[in-house]
């Protein structure tokens, strides 16, 4: 077990190191630096600007002494804006983990009980609705359901009110979110579900007659939720990545929207403290779940 | 030799063939093995076509790609031209609702007497026929598909095997490569991939065939062959575990066949059922990337469309033009929905681990 533990750290740091040297070196190989502006620099304040932020020296030092700092903390300053990275990555972090968290419990409350109604209802038409809109949501591309969402409840109908300063409504970012893991994670239930009910134990717990409940929730859904676990890490990497276009549609300014952002602007340093940042969520949410796999399924053996 | 039945002892369990009776012509005939020999294929495909939703999706699909063939040749408009009236720009065919026609048309029709090409999906903000539009966007969308697939399937395909096949250290090292590059952040990658590779190609592809895709699009096939054949390649490793074991593999390395020709005579064909199954799920996922990257920014050149851009491009107009963003969206859905549906019968149909 141990053994295992650390060669998924291994990797997951390698990873991250990778991630974070394709980001450095494919910046850079990006034409256009971020002092190239609207408003034209003399060469004189450019080289000076390159200097102050070590922009002049070789890529691959610009790196190593990158990577030094980011180990002992420090991201450095925005280049575009000349806020220090740390403080955006706050900010962005406090609506999109908000978002993202919400969306996740929400997609795994709601995959988990349609996903068991539907297997307990096979082949009814509670079964056929439930798995016919998973299918269908798995279809709508998100910044399609996100502006259909907000064209209708919040213009047309004008029951929630659109993103701004003073009114922070989740429900329709979080609906967008959560449909399409939570149509993911219905149609794996009852495929797991199904799988589960028809096993040896269930039909023992049957014959000495435990109650239904029980051997639903005690005996088949616990098994069944094995496979729903392994979704979790992936998901969490689809709502990150997924919350990037939902935040720009509600204009929200969470993580995602400043991605895109930092790109436009080659602004190095938060481009660089976001993907690394964002990679090691990711990584990260991969190994929890990969472990806890492991951990609530004794069958797995660790190799 | 003696033919004649021993005498049965009392407690004997032997059979007394005295109490059996020769078979009839009939009861023979029941023997007889009635069905045809089946192969696997034909097999799959019996089962396939007892599948409505599949049936479906290929009916769906076979209709789709007949329309966006020949739609382009009845429709009398181009997907970049502006409109034009007796040869003259039509400026008053902005932003047309569907099945109607421009001012100037209407009196370019009453003058002559000539019915003109209705605009089916109406027009754009720059008097573009819409419909034609997104025929040629959902031809983007489905080239990018099937073609990134297409990659995948061959990186995915030769890693895996040769992974698969050799096994030992080289098995090692290629699978953590392959970990490694599973758990890179995928959308992330694509964002900074596609906007490095667009600044580095461009200059490139000039003046050859690719320019008129764009640059985008030709880094989007980049980043799905760098990224995104992970998995098939897993799939196919595992499958040539597997099937490696087997007698028949056995059999022709003791008469000296080289591992190419196992690999491509006694181990491919086996696992292709399952390869074809995993790429019929591809495609809805390369065209989700595909308009994720129009999302973004990132997709095709324009004029050129695909369904992601024109989608993201009517969000702008969305409360004058809610029609603008549903067709595009009704047919990436439609689209998504129908290789979903058809992979999952495909599985179904195919893969003998689902054997009962």
């Amino acid at each position: 077990m141990s053994r295992y533990v650390v060669k998924r750290v291994i990797l997951a740091v390698v990873t991250v190191v990778i991630v974070s040297a394709i980001t450095f070196f494919a910046m850079y190989a990006i034409p256009g630096g971020p002092f190239n502006s609207e408003k034209a620099l003399s060469k004189e304040v450019i080289t000076a600007l390159n200097e102050r932020y070590g922009l002049d020296k070789p890529v691959p030092v610009q790196y190593v002494n990158y990577m030094g700092k980011f180990i002992r903390g420090d991201l450095g300053v925005s280049l575009k804006t000349g806020r220090g990275v740390s403080t955006t990555i706050k900010e962005g972090l406090a609506i999109s983990a908000k978002l993202g968290l919400m969306a996740a419990s929400v997609a795994v409350f709601f995959g988990v009980v349609l996903g068991s109604i539907a297997a307990l209802n096979r082949n009814k038409i509670p079964d056929r609705l439930i798995i016919f809109f998973s299918t269908l949501a798995t279809a709508v591309p998100s910044f399609v359901l996100a502006t259909l969402l907000l064209l209708f409840f919040c213009i047309q109908l004008g029951l929630v009110d659109a993103w701004s300063a003073n009114s922070q409504s989740y429900v329709l970012p979080v609906v967008s979110l959560a449909l399409y893991p939570m149509a993911y994670i219905t149609r794996l239930t009852k495929t797991s579900m199904l799988d589960a009910l028809n096993q040896d134990y269930v039909r023992t717990a049957r014959a000495k007659g435990v109650a239904a409940w029980k051997v639903v929730f005690k005996h088949a859904l616990r098994n069944a939720l094995i496979p729903v676990v392994t979704y979790v890490g992936p998901m969490v990497a689809s709502i990150i990545t997924g919350s990037m276009v939902v935040e720009s549609v509600f204009t929200m300014g969470g993580l995602g929207s400043k991605f895109v952002t930092s790109i436009t602007n080659r602004d190095y340093t938060l481009i660089m403290g976001l993907t690394i940042f964002l990679a090691i969520l990711m990584v990260a949410a991969n190994l929890v779940t990969d472990i806890i796999y492991k951990v609530i399924d004794p069958r797995i053996t660790f190799d | 030799m003696n033919n004649e039945i021993p005498k049965k002892n009392l407690l004997s369990t032997q059979i007394d063939l005295s109490k059996f009776a020769l078979a009839t012509e009939e009861e023979k005939r029941q023997q007889d093995v009635m069905s045809e020999s089946t192969t696997f294929f034909k097999d799959g495909m019996r089962r396939l076509m007892k599948n409505p939703l599949a049936v479906g999706s290929l009916i769906v699909l076979a209709l789709l790609i007949f329309t966006i063939l020949f739609a382009p040749l009845i429709v009398p408009y181009g997907y970049a031209d502006i409109l034009k009236v007796n040869g003259r720009r039509d400026k008053t065919a902005q932003n047309l609702a569907p099945m109607t026609w421009s001012v100037n048309e209407q009196k370019y029709m009453e003058e002559t007497g000539e019915k003109l090409f209705p605009h089916i999906f109406g027009t754009d903000d720059q008097c573009r026929d819409y419909f034609i539009r997104v025929i040629y966007g959902a031809r983007v969308s489905l080239a990018v598909g099937l073609f990134a697939s297409v990659i995948v399937m061959i990186i995915g395909l030769l890693y895996g095997s040769i992974s698969g096949y050799f096994g030992g250290r080289v098995d090692l090292i290629m699978m953590r490569i392959c970990d490694i590059i599973y758990s890179l952040p995928d959308l992330l990658m694509v964002i900074l991939l596609s906007v490095v590779l667009d600044a580095t190609l461009t200059p490139l592809i000039e003046g050859t065939v690719l320019k008129a895709l764009g640059v985008n699009m030709i880094s989007l096939f980049i980043v799905f062959g760098l990224l995104y054949w992970v998995s098939m390649a897993r799939l196919v490793r595992g499958q040539i575990l597997t099937i490696k074991e087997n007698e028949y593999v056995l059999a022709a390395k003791t008469i000296g066949t080289p591992a190419s020709r196992i690999l491509r005579k006694h181990i491919l064909p086996n696992c292709l059922s399952v390869i074809f199954i995993s790429v019929a799920l591809q495609i809805p996922s390369a065209i989700f990337t595909e308009s994720f990257l129009s999302f973004v920014g990132l997709g095709v050149q324009a004029p050129m469309p695909s369904l992601g851009s024109l989608a993201n491009a009517a969000r702008g107009g969305i409360q004058n033009y809610p029609h603008k963003l549903v067709f595009p969206a009704m047919l990436i859905c439609l689209i998504v929905l129908a290789f979903n549906l058809l992979g999952d019968g495909l599985r179904d149909a195919f893969d003998p681990k689902l054997r009962r």
